[in-house]
């Protein structure tokens, strides 16, 4: 699904990302952990195309194809979804206007046809109502005074019904009670297919209680410096993350 | 010293220069170096009218001339007209006047239209409006002008009632020069003044939305919110003035003007006062210029938006708020069309 190697990028001039390389596989839930500014949202940031972060050396592939030379609705047609930290807010676009707009676009961009008004109210209804969003929400301006979880509710809705084939989850868990988190994780977990390979980024272990990684990855200066099992999560949650920091990049 | 004045006279001294302080930025006489003859009486079919889709009693002026007078009797009930301002004459000069009366407790949407159908022209509008006590006016103004025409629209609401309302929304693509402009004798007295503007202009176009409001007497409101988009090299210009005179208790006034410049060399000249005069008065301004907001344009573009679409999808609903505040609904529908249509023919 997603291969990475050797990525170097910066942001004004600053190196941020220093030869970190990745595979994620097909249908595979991976986790990145790592401490405050180790580069994890700016991996999300390249990874989607964002303006100001330059990829100064190697590569990242999306099933073969060269993802950094696409802009970001291209890779998006392609299947990349970004879950964003901080979600935007969207004054005058009620969220099913925007969510609409974003899917025919795809379509368009993949030569599909058109979803018709009827039946993308049949989806969004049934995708809303197993996220518990009130559809009324669905007619405001999108994210537009929601609070931190109905935000971060409207990332997964936005998920399921642009139905990735790789979703970047970028501390999906942050300003979540955890009722809220649990209706998240369960959103992200129904989601988990043979072709849809997912990157949960975090900082914490809780947010991986619920959504079972297969690999865990620690990111650190800009390189992943450690891969394990789920059991790494525990081990930071209990260690730290100072022995990697000690890490040269 | 009036545009209208320089085409009557022929004599070009007559035209504001620069060096007026309400004309600094909309300069007629630097930019017009001879008056063309008058236009003649035109004739021949007219275009499609923007707002055709509405079933309103047509009043069609082309080419200038007047006055002529609409008049919406005491008591009547709603009435729509739609008042068509025609320029049809290429390189001439025309002036029209229209005097709106409405009768005390009468309803008037105005449905008013610039069309730009030849070049190079020069036209002024002059209205004058009287609003009895209670009436009702809503007027929604789209000016389509050519990119070579000169345009100055000019509506003093001479006279309000108590507890008249009247309402303005003014949408314009600017022209080579454009200005519409806008004064009010507030009475205080219950009545309420809503005065909205949008600009939308790219290539070398200019529109000046400039406005006064003069608050003259106690328990008097204020709304104003004019939005504008401009690209390329175009210049929008907004000037709004509020007075609040001695004695002018309990006025209560906002003025909101906020502009997205998407283009390097485009350029919006913003001047708005509150001149207050009176003690126990609540008034309030803001101003905004700046770009488009960039987090939101990557948020669309990352969820598949492409750039040009999700630009215009943003600008829309930047524009849409003003929109919103219209009151008259197939209107509103018909302007919410224009502008996208604009915006994304733009784009």
């Amino acid at each position: 699904m997603l291969s990475i190697r050797n990525l170097h990028a910066s942001i004004d001039g600053k190196s941020i990302l220093n030869g970190l390389s990745l595979d994620l596989p097909d249908g595979e839930v991976h986790a990145i952990m790592g401490p405050n500014g180790a580069g994890k949202s700016t991996l999300s940031y390249v990874l989607t195309g964002r303006d100001g972060y330059e990829v100064t050396e190697g590569t990242a592939t999306l099933n073969g194809e060269d993802l950094l030379a696409l802009t970001p609705s291209e890779r998006a047609a392609r299947g990349v979804f970004l879950s964003f930290q901080y979600p935007i807010e969207i004054p005058g676009v009620p969220a099913l206007t925007f969510l609409r707009t974003a899917l025919n676009a795809q379509h368009k961009a993949r030569g599909e046809p058109e979803v018709a008004a009827p039946a993308f109210l049949k989806l969004i209804r049934e995708k809303a109502a197993a996220l518990k969003i009130d559809f009324d929400m669905l007619r405001r301006a999108l994210n537009v005074g929601f609070s931190g979880g109905e935000k971060k509710r409207m990332e997964i809705l936005q998920m399921a019904v642009l139905t990735p084939k790789l979703a970047i989850l970028d501390e999906t868990d942050s300003g979540l009670d955890i009722d809220a988190l649990r209706i998240v994780a369960e959103g992200v977990n129904a989601m988990r297919a043979p072709g849809r390979s997912m990157l949960v980024i975090t900082h914490y272990q809780r947010l991986l209680d619920h959504i079972r990684p297969d690999r865990v990855h620690v990111l650190a200066g800009g390189r992943i410096v450690a891969s394990g099992g789920p059991e790494l999560a525990h081990e930071l949650e209990r260690e730290g993350y100072d022995k990697y920091a000690a890490v040269p990049a | 010293m009036s545009l209208a004045r320089a085409i009557e006279t022929g004599d070009l001294a007559e035209l504001p220069s620069r060096r007026d302080e309400d004309w600094r930025w909309t300069d007629l006489r630097g930019l017009i170096r001879e008056l063309p003859e008058a236009s003649p009486v035109a004739e021949g079919a007219l275009s499609v009218a923007p707002f055709a889709a509405l079933d309103a009693e047509e009043f069609a002026i082309v080419n200038g001339r007047g006055p002529y007078v609409i008049t919406v009797a005491n008591d009547a009930g709603p009435r729509v007209v739609a008042l068509r301002i025609i320029a049809a004459a290429n390189a001439q000069a025309h002036v029209a006047s229209v005097h709106v009366v409405v009768g005390v407790g009468g309803r008037l949407t105005l449905l008013e239209s610039y069309e730009g159908d030849a070049s190079e022209y020069l036209a002024n509008t002059e209205l004058t409006i009287s609003l009895r006590n209670g009436a009702q006016l809503e007027r929604i103004i789209l000016a389509d002008d050519a990119a070579s025409g000169v345009s100055v629209s000019i509506a003093n609401i001479r006279s309000m009632g108590p507890g008249a309302s009247f309402a303005q929304t003014v949408l314009t693509t600017g022209a080579r020069r454009q200005r519409l402009e806008t004064h009010v004798t507030h009475p205080g007295a219950g009545a309420s003044v809503r005065l909205d503007g949008v600009y939308l202009l790219a290539d070398q176009r200019h529109a000046d939305i400039t406005t006064v409001v003069t608050h003259t007497g106690t328990d008097g409101t204020t709304s104003q919110l004019t939005k504008g988009v401009v690209r390329d090299q175009a210049r929008g210009v907004f000037q709004g003035r509020i007075v609040v005179s001695p004695g002018a208790d309990k006025t209560d006034a906002r003025m909101g003007h906020h502009a997205l410049i998407l283009s390097a060399r485009a350029e919006v000249d913003a001047k708005p006062e509150l001149l207050i005069y009176a003690d126990d008065v609540a008034c309030a301004h803001g101003n905004t210029v700046g770009a488009l907001d960039e987090d939101a344009l990557f948020y669309a573009e990352q969820r598949g938006i492409p750039e040009a679409e999700a630009k215009a999808m943003l600008t829309e609903a930047f524009v849409g708020e003003v929109v919103d505040r219209i009151d008259h609904e197939g209107a509103r529908d018909v302007v919410r069309a224009w502008v996208a249509e604009r915006l994304r023919g733009a784009a």
